[in-house]
């Protein structure tokens, strides 16, 4: 396959890519866009095997590595849960940073890359392109090594093999800063190597700095905020494709990366404004220093602000077979209970004797963005009952019953009423304004953030404590009887 | 040693309510008090000496010992001074006092140094309160009553109907005064299926009446008439001129007029006069609950139901006890809360005492006299209702943030704008003077390619995040493209390569991109197909 034809294919694959992402704009045409996706790797893949980069010697070699990694991915698509998503996501996050700072120290030893090869004869690169060069490689490594480190720990907080509690160094802006400066001392070090051994020993101590960064930054992020957390490594992951591509001269990759880099970028944008947070200073990993910390509890702005009914599952069965229309929202505690096949289950059950079921969902409920989508559609919800928080929040005022299942922080009213709270300004489910809410909860203690919740204390407010699956199990029985 | 709490029989005359019920004696029990019950103190509620003594409760024959072994009395109606006599000196007492208009009582049982809650003196704007508050929960069971009477003495449906035998028009109830009694019976009424109207001084309830199903009649004159603690106050006579055509105007059309509307401590408002009674069809109702205090209408006779030019009036004063079950159970509950209360705040006494704590804004309202002293009236609340006006201005702020995705239509404020586009000049323009033509053509790919994703991504729902994440982790493993180029690219010359060392890094990292190449497209795959309608 010769150069022009392999460009040409690029192209095509590049197009493919764009199409597959514009295909998620549905559901309808969502299937049809991940074909194109698969299309467009294969393509790709091919042509550059194929292509005048890579010699037959390499074959072997490349089989049997794609051979083992296509296994492992396959098997873990095959075995993930649902409710796991969140954790494989980050687990593949941190596969693609790796890779990028492999190929980067590959990239760097390598003395080919420091030649044109024109005509069958290798020209030196001139001074400014050296230079260039080599700022992608140390960039490229360095996003590279932060997207790894960091998905680790997001996949081990994930994964509850870390707790999920944000770990606050003291003075952590300041090694922030202090690792920075570090880093581009040794960039400047580096630029000014002239062997490839001494220019060893700035890229391994910045890697070092960056993998210590990326875990420093992640740790500092509590369970509720990893929505953001995702797509912020999401989006590293395509900067770190980006990088990789400027350092390769490869249009495909330069491309690839922008795609997912700003979609991971939107993608955390839409979740801070989600949570009412400054964009920028998430992006920067500036997490937590505009109040994104949770409130040190027992300050004295927590007080409890009257008496909670509870209820019990036989009576939430009565007010859901007496109402009208309901709509239920779930949180991240459904998704840890495991509970949404219930949730389907009373939901047709409901649906069947004619009452209007809908679902609400806030843009961060759950541990990444359109968790709860993901985990309705696994139990058969269909997604036209399920809606946004700005599709059905004007309707709460006319609802019989909401359900709140495992959310706390999300259907908080003090972020409306409370300008001192620290959740005010972000938007949430207007949950109150139905007739009666039921917030199941396995007990009385606060949301993430911190904030106690005014919701349990209204009047027309019901609490069912217990385990969700168990309860809503419960429900569902009384229900059916 | 637990304190007993005593339940004595009522008596007054034609009171059929208990101060507790055997639901609420086992909770009581388990807050750690005996509960002592005067035999035949339910019989009238329908609750037997048997119930109670299964609850655990010891019944006992005659009120003098009950009222001698009682620490706390719990009652429904004041104490006669009869009862005031057989109270034990330094006991403690919680019922109905009504403190304004008993003052005479009041010293009777400051003699007695008797601690005595008075469950109407609650300060009601309390939200922590609500759950002891016996007013409102009376209040709602003869709202509830008083449209049952009038259904009773009415002679039609209350609802509209088209009969084989004829259309039949639904019955037209006007409600005077829209407090928690108005409010039960618009409720109540509304559900029989009559036609609902409303009126009260206060114009904030009108939203509270429409979400009952009413109708909220305004008077057609301007003048706010919320006199505070969530009472009307006395209006202007300007106020009361049009006030007056209105309930003209309502009596001739309403076939039910239910009146509720009380002034505290003054006479009840006339708002019905002789005159509208005339112009009301034959065989309307009215009922008018505020009998006790002399009625809203002039022809009502407190205590009895009485037919005028045609139309029944019923001026019964025991609406609650009609209800003896039923209110019992509630009040009871209030009552219980309260205990709670008093043994919740108990903490620096000994076990099983219960502790009046006058720091409480609560429970120093309810305490009238406490060990001997007259402590009503209570000072003023020191932090009243918050006005809810407060609230629309947090809300707006919120509701601007609302909206997610589809939108970055909210254009940014200019100065932002303009130090945001110098800075993008800024890097251009460092970029172009320094940079090598070739990395031009790689950067002017990649910033195109940002704004593709940009505009590609917002079309993206909000419910396939997921998937979109997935797929782009999917598609970001063309870095495996990178790895693929290393290893063993073309050569030319001799070029001293570490061969083994970038062939395995180069291995490496395509194993890696393609874990994620397959399972990112086959987890996509698998989520996609579970997204149906």
């Amino acid at each position: 396959m010769s150069g022009s034809l392999a460009t040409v294919s690029y192209i095509g694959a590049t197009i493919l890519f764009i199409l597959c992402l514009g295909g998620l704009s549905n559901q309808e045409t969502s299937r049809r866009g991940n074909l194109y996706g698969m299309i467009g790797m294969t393509i790709a893949v091919l042509a550059t095997v194929f292509g005048p980069q890579v010699t037959v010697a390499g074959l072997p070699w490349i089989i049997a590595s794609m051979v083992v990694g296509s296994a492992i991915g396959i098997y873990l698509a095959r075995v993930v849960q649902m409710t796991q998503m969140p954790e494989l996501v980050a687990f593949m996050h941190s596969m693609v940073g790796l890779a990028a700072m492999l190929v980067g120290y590959a990239n760097y030893i390598d003395p080919v890359t420091s030649f044109h090869l024109i005509d069958g004869k290798n020209i030196p690169l001139s001074e400014a392109e050296r230079a260039i060069h080599e700022i992608e490689i140390y960039v490229g490594v360095l996003i590279g090594a932060i997207t790894f480190s960091g998905s680790v720990i997001a996949f081990g907080k994930l994964s509850a093999r870390i707790s999920g509690k944000p770990v606050l160094l003291p003075g952590r802006h300041l090694l922030n800063l202090a690792g920075l400066l570090i880093v581009i001392y040794f960039g400047y070090a580096f630029l000014h190597a002239t062997t490839v051994a001494q220019g060893m020993t700035p890229i391994v101590v910045m890697t070092v700095i960056a993998l210590l960064f990326g875990i420093h930054m992640v740790m500092a992020i509590g369970g509720a905020d990893m929505p953001v957390v995702v797509s912020m490594l999401n989006s590293y992951s395509g900067w770190a494709a980006a990088a990789t591509g400027f350092m390769l001269s490869n249009d495909l990759l330069i491309v690839v990366g922008a795609l997912v880099g700003s979609s991971g970028a939107i993608l955390s944008y839409i979740m801070c404004n989600a949570m009412n947070r400054n964009f920028l200073s998430v992006i920067a990993g500036g997490f937590g220093s505009d109040g994104g910390t949770p409130a040190p509890k027992g300050d004295g702005t927590v007080v409890p602000a009257g008496e909670v009914t509870p209820i019990l599952a036989a009576e939430t069965a009565e007010l859901l077979r007496e109402a009208k229309s309901v709509i239920i929202v779930p949180g991240y505690g459904m998704a840890v209970a495991q509970a949404q096949h219930t949730v389907y289950e009373i939901t047709k059950y409901l649906r069947e004797k004619g009452v209007n079921v809908r679902f609400g969902i806030h843009p961060v409920a759950g541990r990444m963005p359109g968790h709860m989508n993901v985990l309705l559609a696994e139990a058969k919800v269909p997604y036209d009952i399920v809606f946004e928080m700005d599709e059905l929040n004007e309707d709460f005022p006319t609802t019989d019953v909401s359900m709140i299942i495992g959310a706390n922080d999300i259907v908080n009213p003090a972020a409306q009423d409370d300008p001192t709270s620290p959740i005010a300004g972000m938007p949430v489910l207007e949950v109150w304004k139905a007739k009666t809410s039921i917030v199941m909860k396995r007990s009385m203690a606060s949301g993430y953030a911190g904030v106690d919740n005014p919701l349990f204390y209204k009047e027309n407010n019901r609490m069912l404590f217990g385990d969700a699956k168990k309860m809503l199990d419960e429900v569902l029985t009384a229900l059916k009887t | 040693m637990p304190l007993t709490i005593g339940i004595p029989r009522e008596v007054f005359a034609g009171e059929k309510r208990v101060a507790t019920v055997p639901d609420v004696v086992e909770k009581l029990i388990k807050l750690g008090f005996k509960v002592a019950v005067e035999s035949g103190a339910g019989d009238a509620a329908n609750f037997s000496d048997e119930v109670y003594r299964t609850a655990g409760a010891q019944i006992i024959d005659s009120a003098a010992k009950l009222w001698a072994e009682s620490d706390i009395v719990f009652k429904v109606r004041g104490p006669s001074s009869d009862e005031v006599g057989l109270l034990r000196e330094g006991g403690t007492l919680v019922s109905f006092i009504w403190p304004a208009q008993n003052p005479e009582l009041l010293k009777q049982l400051a003699a007695k140094k008797a601690t005595v809650l008075a469950i109407d003196a609650l300060p009601r704007q309390l939200s922590r309160a609500q759950k002891m508050d016996a007013l409102t929960s009376m209040a709602g069971i003869s709202g509830y009553r008083a449209v049952i009477e009038a259904a009773n003495a009415f002679g039609r449906f209350f609802n509209g109907q088209i009969t084989a035998a004829g259309k039949v028009p639904p019955a037209k109830v006007f409600i005077a005064g829209a407090g928690v009694a108005g409010l039960a019976a618009i409720g109540t009424a509304a559900n029989l299926g009559a036609i609902v109207r409303a009126n009260d001084t206060r114009a904030e309830v009108a939203d509270q009446v429409k979400s009952l199903g009413g109708e909220f009649v305004k008077v057609d004159y301007e003048e706010e008439g919320s006199g505070g603690g969530g009472y009307a106050k006395v209006m202007s006579e300007g106020f009361l001129q049009a006030q007056r055509e209105m309930y003209a105007k309502q009596a001739k059309d309403a076939d039910i007029i239910i009146t509720t509307a009380l002034i505290p401590g003054k006479p009840a408002p006339k708002l019905i006069t002789a005159e509208m009674v005339k112009s009301m069809k034959p065989g309307s109702v009215i009922v008018d609950m505020a009998g006790e205090q002399g009625g809203n209408c002039e022809l009502t006779e407190p205590g009895q139901a009485v037919v005028k030019f045609g139309v029944t009036i019923i001026g019964y004063t025991d609406l609650v006890s009609r209800l003896a079950k039923q209110s019992s159970t509630l009040y009871a509950n209030n009552l219980f809360r309260l205990t709670e209360e008093l043994v919740k705040t108990g903490s620096a006494t000994p076990e099983g005492a219960v502790n009046v704590n006058m720091e409480d804004d609560a429970i120093r309202g309810l305490t009238v006299t406490k060990e001997g002293n007259i402590t009503w009236p209570p000072p003023p609340l020191k932090v009243a209702a918050a006005p809810p006006a407060a609230k629309p201005v947090a809300a707006a702020p919120a509701a601007k943030k609302g909206h997610g995705h589809g939108g970055s239509s909210e254009p940014m404020a200019g100065g932002k704008m303009l130090v945001l586009g110098g800075f993008v000049a800024a890097l251009f323009l460092l970029i172009g003077s320094s940079a090598p033509t070739a990395f031009l053509g790689h950067f002017t790919v990649f910033v195109l390619a940002c704004f593709v994703g940009y505009m590609v991504v917002w079309n993206v729902k909000p419910a396939l995040h997921t998937p979109l994440m997935s797929v782009t982790n999917a598609i970001s493993s063309i870095i495996a493209i990178g790895a693929l180029v290393q290893i063993a690219p073309p050569l030319a010359g001799d070029i001293a390569r570490p061969e083994e060392w970038i062939r395995w890094l180069a291995v490496g990292g395509i194993a890696l991109a393609t874990i994620n190449m397959f399972g990112g497209f086959a987890v996509t795959q698998r989520m996609l197909e579970m997204f149906r309608k």
